[in-house]
C-alpha cells in the first residue's frame, strides 16, 4: 500500500493471566475501505479491537494513527482520535428515543439545560446523509424500532462525532435478511464517505459482500491479509481454520494472496 | 448526494399523521398517564353521585392540604423508581425532618429561628439520602436492602429522639401546612403559572422553528396549550370560595415545576432516564453511573424531608408515630399508581401528583361514603394491583412491538 494507512497496529502482544490472546498482531484500515476483521471463536478478533479502543491496554506493541505514532490509554483517548466502536449488543437505551440515544453522554447543553433543538436537526442531518430513512419519527423510542434501525441508530451515532475509524462487532448477528441487506449497504456508505470501517464477523457472505481486504486472525496470530477481489470463500474459510501464521518477525504484514 | 436526493431524504421523515400515531401508541401500550387519569374522572365522577359533601369547596381544600404531604414524597419516589430503584426508608426520614424541626424550635430547648430548623432538618434528610445511595451505588448493595435498613434504623431514630410529643409553636413552620393565600393572590397565581406556561411553549415553539422542526401536530398543541391555563384558573376558583390557596398546594405545585424541569430539561434529568433505561450503555457512554445514583437518593431524602415538615405541621407537632403509618405505601403507591415504572426508565414527575390525588380522593370519599378503614386499604391496594399489573403488560407489549 503506498498510502498511509488511517490506522496501523504493529507487534501487538496481548496476554490475560496464562492466556496469550494476541502475539505479534499486525493490522491495519486505509480511510475509504472496509477492513474485515475474521476468525473462529478464541482467534482473538475482539481482543485486538478492545485494545484499539482502550478498554484493554496492549502488554506491546505500536500503534499509529494517520502516520503518527499514538498510545491510547483509555475509551476517552480512543475517542478523541476519533475511534468509535459499537458494540454487539448496541448499547442503546431502550426508553429514550432516537435523538436521546444519538445524544447519549454528550447532550448539547447551556449550563446544563439541553438545547433539544439543535440536537434533533442534526440527527436528522446524519441519518438523512447515511440514507437512514426507514425510522417513520426520530422522536419515538428506540424500544419502537426494528433490530436493523436499532444497528442503524447505532451506527449512525458513532458516525456523527467526526469519527474517523468506525468499527462494528457483529452488527449483522441479529438481524433478518432484509435488515441485513440494510446495515450492509450503511456500512459501504461510510467508507464511501472516506471513513476507515473495521467489521467483524462471522458471516463470510456478509464479509464479501462489504469488504475491501480481510484480515484473517488464528489463535491470536496473525494468518494474512487478503485482497477481496481477488480470493473466494474456500480460501478464507481454509484461513480460519487451518491457516498457518505467516508472519516473518519485523516486516509489516502487506501480503497478497495466499492459503 | 445531489440536492434533491437529500430533499427527498429529509421527506422520508415526515411524521405519521396524529390518528396514526396515537393508534400505534395505542397497540404498543405507550399511553403515559391517560388511563389513570381516566379512572380517576370516574371515580371522582362517581363520589361526585353518591357522596354527599364530596363535590364542595371546603372538601377539595381538605383533599389538597391531605395529599400535600404525601405527594411531596412521592416526588423524590419517582427519581428513584426511574433509576430502577426504590426507597423504602422515605417516610420515616420524612418523620426524622419533623423531628429535626420540632426540637430545633422547641422554645424550651434550642429555640432557633424557623428557616434555621427547617434548612439543618432538610440538609439531615438529604444527608441520608447520600447516605443510603452512596451504599447502593458505591458499594453496590441492593437498595431494597439498604432502605429497608433504613426503614428500621430512622423508625428508631424517631423512638428514641421523641419524648411523647412535641407541640410545634413556631408559627412559620406551621404555616407550610396552614397558610391559605388570600382571593388576589390566588388569581395572580394563576396568571403568573399561565402566562409562563404558554410563554415557554411559544418560546419553545420558535425556536424548534428556527432549527427548521415544525410543529407535529398543531392541534394537540393548542389545546396542550391551554390544559394548564384552565386547570390552574379552575382550581383558584374553587379553592377561592372556601379559605383560599393553600400553602401547602403552592409547594406542591412549586416542587413539581422544578423536578419536572430538572428531569425533562437538564442534562442530569436525562442521564437518570438513562441509568434506569440501560445502566451499561449509559457507562460506556461515559455518564458517571454512580454519581447519578447517588444524587437521586439525595433527592428522594430532600423530598421527604419536605414533606416531613408539611406533615409535620399539618398536625402542629410531632409524636411516636411520625413517618409510621400508610405514609411508606401511599407515597410508592402514588409514584407507581401514577404510571411510574417499577423496571426504572419510564415515568415522568408528574405521575406523583397523580397516583396521589387518585390515593386521597378514593380515602376521601370512601370515608364520607362511612367505609372502614379495612374496606379503604383493601380498595387502595387493588388499584395498586391493578397499576402494577398493568404497568407490566405495557412493558412486554413495548418489548413485542420493538421486534
Amino acid at each position: 500500500m503506498a498510502e498511509t494507512p488511517l490506522l496501523e497496529c504493529r507487534g501487538i502482544f496481548k496476554s490475560f493471566g496464562s492466556v496469550q490472546a494476541l502475539t505479534d498482531v499486525d493490522f491495519e484500515v486505509q480511510a475509504g475501505e472496509v477492513m474485515a476483521l475474521v476468525g473462529d471463536n478464541g482467534a482473538g478478533k475482539t481482543t485486538l479491537i478492545k485494545c484499539i479502543a482502550g478498554i484493554h491496554g496492549m502488554d506491546h506493541g505500536e500503534v499509529f494513527f494517520d502516520g503518527r505514532r499514538v498510545s491510547i490509554h483509555g475509551p476517552k483517548d480512543a475517542g478523541q482520535l476519533g475511534i468509535e466502536v459499537v458494540y454487539q449488543d448496541l448499547a442503546l437505551c431502550d426508553n429514550l428515543d432516537v435523538v436521546q440515544n444519538m445524544y447519549l453522554g454528550r447532550e448539547a447543553n447551556r449550563f446544563s439545560i439541553l438545547q433539544e433543538p439543535p440536537m434533533e436537526a442534526k440527527t436528522r442531518e446524519t441519518l438523512a446523509g447515511l440514507r437512514v430513512t426507514t425510522i417513520k419519527s426520530i422522536r419515538q423510542a428506540v424500544a419502537t424500532l426494528s433490530g436493523g434501525q436499532r444497528q442503524s441508530v447505532a451506527v449512525a451515532r458513532a458516525v456523527m462525532w467526526n469519527s474517523r475509524l468506525v468499527i462494528l462487532d457483529e452488527p449483522t448477528a441479529a438481524l433478518g435478511v432484509a435488515q441485513t441487506e440494510q446495515v450492509l449497504a450503511l456500512v459501504r456508505r461510510l467508507a464511501e464517505q472516506g471513513l476507515g470501517v473495521v467489521i467483524i464477523s462471522h458471516n463470510l457472505h456478509d464479509v464479501f459482500e462489504t469488504a475491501t481486504r480481510i484480515t484473517v486472525l488464528r489463535l491470536g496470530a496473525n494468518v494474512g491479509v487478503y485482497e477481496r477481489a481477488a480470493c473466494t470463500q474456500q480460501e478464507i474459510v481454509h484461513a480460519i481454520t487451518a491457516g498457518t501464521p505467516t508472519k516473518v518477525s519485523g516486516i509489516p504484514t502487506t501480503h497478497g494472496v495466499h492459503a | 448526494m445531489s440536492a434533491e436526493a437529500a430533499a427527498s431524504e429529509l421527506e422520508a421523515f415526515e411524521p405519521e399523521s396524529l390518528r396514526q400515531r396515537l393508534k400505534d401508541n395505542f397497540r404498543s401500550g405507550n399511553l403515559g398517564s391517560w388511563p389513570v387519569i381516566a379512572a380517576l374522572w370516574i371515580i371522582v365522577a362517581v363520589f361526585w353521585q353518591t357522596a354527599p359533601n364530596f363535590a364542595t369547596p371546603a372538601n377539595f381544600t381538605n383533599l389538597i392540604t391531605q395529599m400535600a404531604g404525601t405527594c411531596l414524597l412521592a416526588y423524590g419516589v419517582v427519581f428513584v423508581l426511574l433509576i430502577g430503584e426504590i426507597d423504602l426508608s422515605v417516610a420515616f426520614v420524612s418523620g426524622i425532618a419533623g423531628v429535626v424541626a420540632a426540637r430545633l424550635q422547641d422554645p424550651t430547648g434550642a429555640d432557633l429561628p424557623w428557616y434555621i430548623c427547617i434548612a439543618l432538618a432538610l440538609a439531615a434528610t438529604t444527608a441520608i439520602g447520600a447516605f443510603q445511595g452512596s451504599i447502593v451505588a458505591l458499594i453496590g448493595v441492593p437498595s431494597f436492602v439498604v432502605t429497608l435498613a433504613g426503614f428500621e434504623i430512622w423508625q428508631g431514630v424517631i423512638q428514641e429522639g421523641v419524648p411523647g410529643v412535641i407541640v410545634i409553636q413556631d408559627e412559620m413552620i406551621n404555616n407550610s401546612s396552614n397558610y391559605f393565600f388570600g382571593n388576589r393572590a390566588g388569581w395572580i397565581m394563576a396568571g403568573v403559572i399561565s402566562v409562563s406556561y404558554v410563554g415557554g411553549m411559544v418560546v419553545a415553539a420558535i425556536s424548534q422553528r428556527r432549527h427548521g422542526i415544525k410543529l407535529q401536530y398543531p392541534t394537540l398543541w393548542l389545546l396542550r396549550l391551554l390544559v394548564v391555563p384552565v386547570i390552574s384558573f379552575v382550581t383558584i376558583y374553587i379553592l377561592n370560595k372556601d379559605r383560599g390557596v393553600p400553602f401547602a398546594l403552592l409547594l406542591v405545585v412549586g416542587a413539581l415545576v422544578v423536578w419536572t424541569f430538572v428531569a425533562k430539561k437538564t442534562k442530569f434529568g436525562r442521564h437518570v432516564y438513562a441509568v434506569g433505561g440501560n445502566a451499561e450503555a449509559a457507562r460506556r457512554a461515559g455518564i458517571n453511573v454512580s454519581r447519578i445514583r447517588i444524587l437521586v437518593f439525595m433527592i428522594s431524602g430532600f423530598m421527604a424531608g419536605m414533606g416531613g415538615i408539611v406533615l409535620a405541621a399539618r398536625l402542629n407537632s410531632v409524636d411516636l408515630n411520625a413517618g409510621g403509618g400508610t405514609l411508606l405505601i401511599n407515597a410508592i403507591a402514588a409514584a407507581v399508581i401514577g404510571g411510574t415504572s417499577l423496571f426504572g426508565g419510564r415515568g415522568e414527575v408528574r405521575n406523583a401528583l397523580i397516583g396521589a390525588t387518585m390515593i386521597s380522593v378514593v380515602e376521601n370519599g370512601m370515608f364520607i361514603l362511612g367505609y372502614s378503614t379495612g374496606r379503604i386499604f383493601i380498595v387502595t391496594g387493588l388499584i395498586l394491583l391493578f397499576a402494577v399489573t398493568f404497568d407490566a403488560v405495557v412493558r412486554r407489549r413495548q418489548i413485542r412491538a420493538g421486534r
